[in-house]
């Protein structure tokens, strides 16, 4: 099964070399391991997440039939593979020439360096690839135990709720950290009592089964405690984003299933991180093998190849901005207006422009700035602190929209703030919908509610009302979903058979 | 071994076929829906068979993009299309409009399935028997690259168990000689057989696009499943209005004359062509006649009878007879060869379609007596 094979010979030469160069620049990286693929290898990977192990699904099949055709067919070609694990481990495709080779190298620095240093990488599991693998084989037995079908039947519907995820949990605040040391303290009090003995079962299994627990124990709280214990359910989930956990501790699933949850959401918020700082890491990762390639490791004859390919990753596009030509441009932007000195109140409070033009403190703190930025901005923050309308304009950014008297997209506006507006809309919530639980008991009758935080664009309804659908399968009662649907406000309801609307 | 993600292909590609057998009919009414690729490939649309989420729904609020133009300006392509750069480990989206690629015996296969079409019986000289050495069966001796260690090991523990050497808290399973098994060779004997399908389509006036797109899919599917059924097929076109004339498939969906309709012209035609290049001892002969039922004069209608009975009935396996209803057509040829065949001869099909949504049982009434 083993498919990659370590790099040897002039390889494991030219990393050397690279990687004297990120040392050189000053690059703080994990130790980075190259292994060399075939293209159906890298195929499968990329299908699997970048991962050689996932647990077994059909979507994985769907996504290897996609690429697989993609390549034979000369429409995509993935170049690198680099997953973010300490060791770093990068994939090369074993036909790209030595030119792409040396520039894939310097590119998988600069994420490895990324993923290293960004704090919203800080508390991902660097050994994801025994986790992924772990998956893979507990959901295997449950498979051999309760039937392919069933389980997979039950992943499809836990896939529906992937994308529901909170943001903020990738941050351990101090709040945070305490409490889990708390839990963590508790789960091997467990441990120590022979209560839950195996672990390989994931943290939010056990604490689903804690909640279990207390559940099954009423007869040892008294009449009025019990009493207020189920007022207090009436807040039960509140303001809740990660829905994946909600469901985990307060549906009603059975334990492998809540386990199966737990994996999955495990998988989510590892890949969360690279959702929303797609712009910065392929920017970072840009700047590196473009530094990295002009000023050291291309020989003068490689030049028109590399800038052919260089090219070919920066194209712009009129249909989407490119994450690598936009970062990149942004972080060569910030490195100049710290060299020069372009930035702080002097600079953005000078009325002459002729001054502003030529302005140039000679401060050289530009490389030092984009290091920093790097290791504590989002896509996000990193589009609202350093976008400029100069920058929007050198590089013909612009928002479109549909124009329904001509039937087409058309380009809307060229204005700084509408731009910056509709990239900052665009990534909120790492493109995906804002949803969170509203009420646990809705209508007092175990029902969920919950609501779309609608911020202007409404949701797709074929796919909510199928999304609805699996929801309901998982907490087995009526699921609501409260949103804005053309410009009114409704409360769409699914009660096993079929979709209606409650109007508000 | 094999990759995991192979199984999770399998298991993909079978849902994929659950999904086509799921909505067969749509696909056999909505026409050219299935385009055939290359040989014996297929190309399937697959509308979402994809998981289900919460997402943003409006495209018409657009998008940001980068380059010239000024506002008012359009901006070709979907939002999210032509996503640039290289591939990055990839837990994103982007889920295009799905394609799958079946071959054509899968595809016979939905649709012999799902009409329970019966396997066809070939007749003919040409039936030439040919085997082919197939590594289906088990046998107890053979060389030992052809050692199957599953079933070797299945027969040592069968044995233990019987013996009662087996213990369950030492489970060690050693096989003796006996105990080896091997692939082995089945011989199948296939035959070689050939078939000639010709199609016969009146192109007079009266006939429509509309009915023209039937006759289009419907001889798809004919096709199809003929071809799973005989090694060796040939298709031949002929076109008719008063006269007939022998003409390229391409030529044979596109064209359109205006006129009167001699049935007799194509059948003559028909006959012609059996005659000079296909000796019904060796080939299984189809010919297929669409129209929309109306013919110049009962004369000719008594002229195709006659060629009907003294050659083209005997020579072919059967001869189908599909009626595509058009404004302009009476039926009438309908009535006609149903009053006369209907009881007596089983090589005479005759269906009616209706429209689209009919294709499918239409086909069912050719191809479901297994000739």
């Amino acid at each position: 099964m083993l498919r990659t094979n370590p790099i040897s010979g002039d390889f494991l030469q030219l990393q050397k070399e690279i990687q004297a160069y990120a040392d050189e620049f000053g690059l703080d990286y994990f130790p980075q391991v190259f292994e060399m693929c075939n293209y159906d290898t890298i195929n499968i990977l990329a299908a699997n997440g970048g991962f050689p192990i996932r647990y077994p699904h059909w979507k994985f099949g769907m996504d290897y039939d996609q690429l697989s055709k993609g390549y034979r067919f000369g429409i995509q070609k993935i170049y690198e593979m680099v997953i973010n694990t300490n060791p770093c481990y990068a994939y090369l495709l074993e036909v790209n020439n030595w030119l792409d080779q040396k520039l894939v190298m310097a590119h998988v620095y600069g994420h490895n360096d990324f993923f290293k240093n960004n704090a919203w990488f800080s508390n991902t599991n660097r050994k994801m690839m025994d986790v992924m693998a772990n998956h893979g084989t507990k959901i295997r037995r449950y498979m051999e135990k309760y039937g392919q079908e069933r389980v997979e039947r039950f992943i499809d519907k836990a896939l529906s709720i992937e994308n529901l995820l909170d943001i903020n949990y990738l941050f351990e605040t101090n709040d945070v950290i305490q409490s889990r040391k708390s839990k963590e303290d508790l789960a091997r009090r467990e441990d120590e009592n022979g209560g839950y003995v195996f672990d390989d079962r994931s943290s939010a299994l056990k604490s689903f089964m804690r909640g279990q627990d207390k559940i099954q124990k009423p007869e040892e709280l008294s009449e009025e405690e019990f009493a207020s214990a189920v007022v207090a359910e009436e807040d039960v989930g509140k303001g809740e984003r990660d829905i994946m956990r909600f469901l985990i501790q307060h549906a009603p699933i059975e334990e492998w299933e809540a386990d199966i949850i737990g994996c999955l959401r495990e998988e989510a918020y590892y890949f969360l991180p690279q959702r929303i700082t797609k712009i910065m890491n392929e920017g970072w990762a840009s700047y590196w093998h473009s530094t990295i390639m002009t000023t050291r490791a291309m020989n003068s004859n490689e030049f028109v190849d590399f800038a052919d390919k260089h090219a070919g990753v920066m194209v712009m596009s009129k249909q989407n901005i490119n994450p690598y030509k936009v970062g990149i441009e942004l972080y060569r932007d910030i490195e100049f207006r710290w060299n020069t000195g372009r930035f702080g109140k002097d600079y953005n409070e000078c009325e002459s422009l002729e001054e502003k033009e030529s302005w140039n403190k000679n401060l050289g703190l530009g490389r030092d700035k984009i290091f920093e930025v790097r290791k504590s901005h989002n896509d996000i923050s990193f589009i609202d602190e350093f976008l400029t309308p100069e920058f929007c304009n050198r590089q013909q950014l612009f928002t479109y929209k549909y124009n329904p008297r001509s039937g087409r997209m058309e380009i809307d506006s060229r204005d700084f703030e509408a731009i910056k507006q509709k990239l900052l809309t665009q990534l909120t919530n790492f493109g995906q919908p804002i949803i969170e639980v509203d009420d646990a008991n809705f209508m007092n009758r175990k029902e969920l509610l919950l609501k779309h935080v609608h911020q202007g664009v409404d949701l797709d309804m074929q796919f909510a009302s199928e999304t609805m659908k699996n929801i309901f399968a998982i907490w087995k009662r009526p699921v609501n979903l409260g949103t804005k649907y053309e410009d009114k406000e409704v409360i769409f309801h699914f009660d096993g058979k079929e979709l209606k609307h409650l109007n508000k | 071994m094999d990759h995991p993600i192979k199984r999770d292909h399998a298991r993909f590609r079978k849902i994929v076929k659950g999904k086509v057998r799921d909505n067969l009919r749509k696909y056999v009414s909505q026409g050219q829906q299935i385009i055939p690729k290359g040989d014996d490939k297929f190309t399937v649309p697959m509308p979402s068979i994809d998981i289900p989420r919460f997402k943003f729904g409006d495209k018409s609020e657009g998008g940001s993009g980068q380059g010239e133009g000024q506002p008012g300006d359009p901006v070709e392509g979907e939002p999210g299309e032509g996503q640039p750069g290289q591939g990055e480990a990839g837990e994103g989206e982007g889920q295009k409009e799905l394609e799958v690629e079946m071959d054509i015996e899968e595809l016979a296969k939905i649709l012999g399935e799902e009409l329970e079409l019966p396997n066809i019986e070939p007749k003919g000289k040409k039936q030439m028997a040919s085997t082919v050495d197939k590594y289906t069966s088990i046998g107890t001796v053979g060389p030992d690259s052809l050692k199957h260690l599953k079933r070797t090991y299945k027969q040592a523990l069968k044995r233990q168990m019987a013996t009662g050497i087996y213990d369950p808290k030492n489970p060690r399973v050693i096989p003796i000689r006996g105990d080896y098994r091997y692939r082995s060779a089945d011989t199948k004997v296939e035959m070689e057989n050939a078939a000639v399908v010709i199609y016969m389509m009146d192109v007079s006036g009266s006939m429509g696009e509309e009915q023209k797109e039937i006759v289009r899919t419907e001889s798809f599917w004919i096709n199809l499943w003929l071809k799973s059924q005989y090694k060796d097929i040939e298709m031949r076109y002929i076109i008719h209005d008063a006269t007939a004339k022998e003409v390229d498939e391409e030529t044979f969906f596109r064209t359109r004359e205006s006129g009167g309709t001699l049935i007799s012209s194509a059948f003559k035609l028909c006959k012609h062509i059996i005659d000079t290049d296909y000796d019904p001892n060796e080939w299984n002969i189809y010919p297929f006649h669409f129209s929309d039922g109306d013919n110049w004069s009962a004369d000719d209608t008594k002229m195709c009878m006659s060629l009907l009975d003294d050659s083209i009935l005997p020579s072919s396996n059967m001869f189908c007879y599909g009626q595509v209803e058009s404004r302009y057509g009476s039926g009438q040829f309908y009535k006609d060869l149903n009053s006369r065949y209907q009881k007596d001869h089983d090589k005479v099909i005759l269906s009616k379609i209706k429209n689209k949504e009919a294709i499918l049982d239409s086909i069912k009434d050719f191809l479901g007596k297994g000739k």
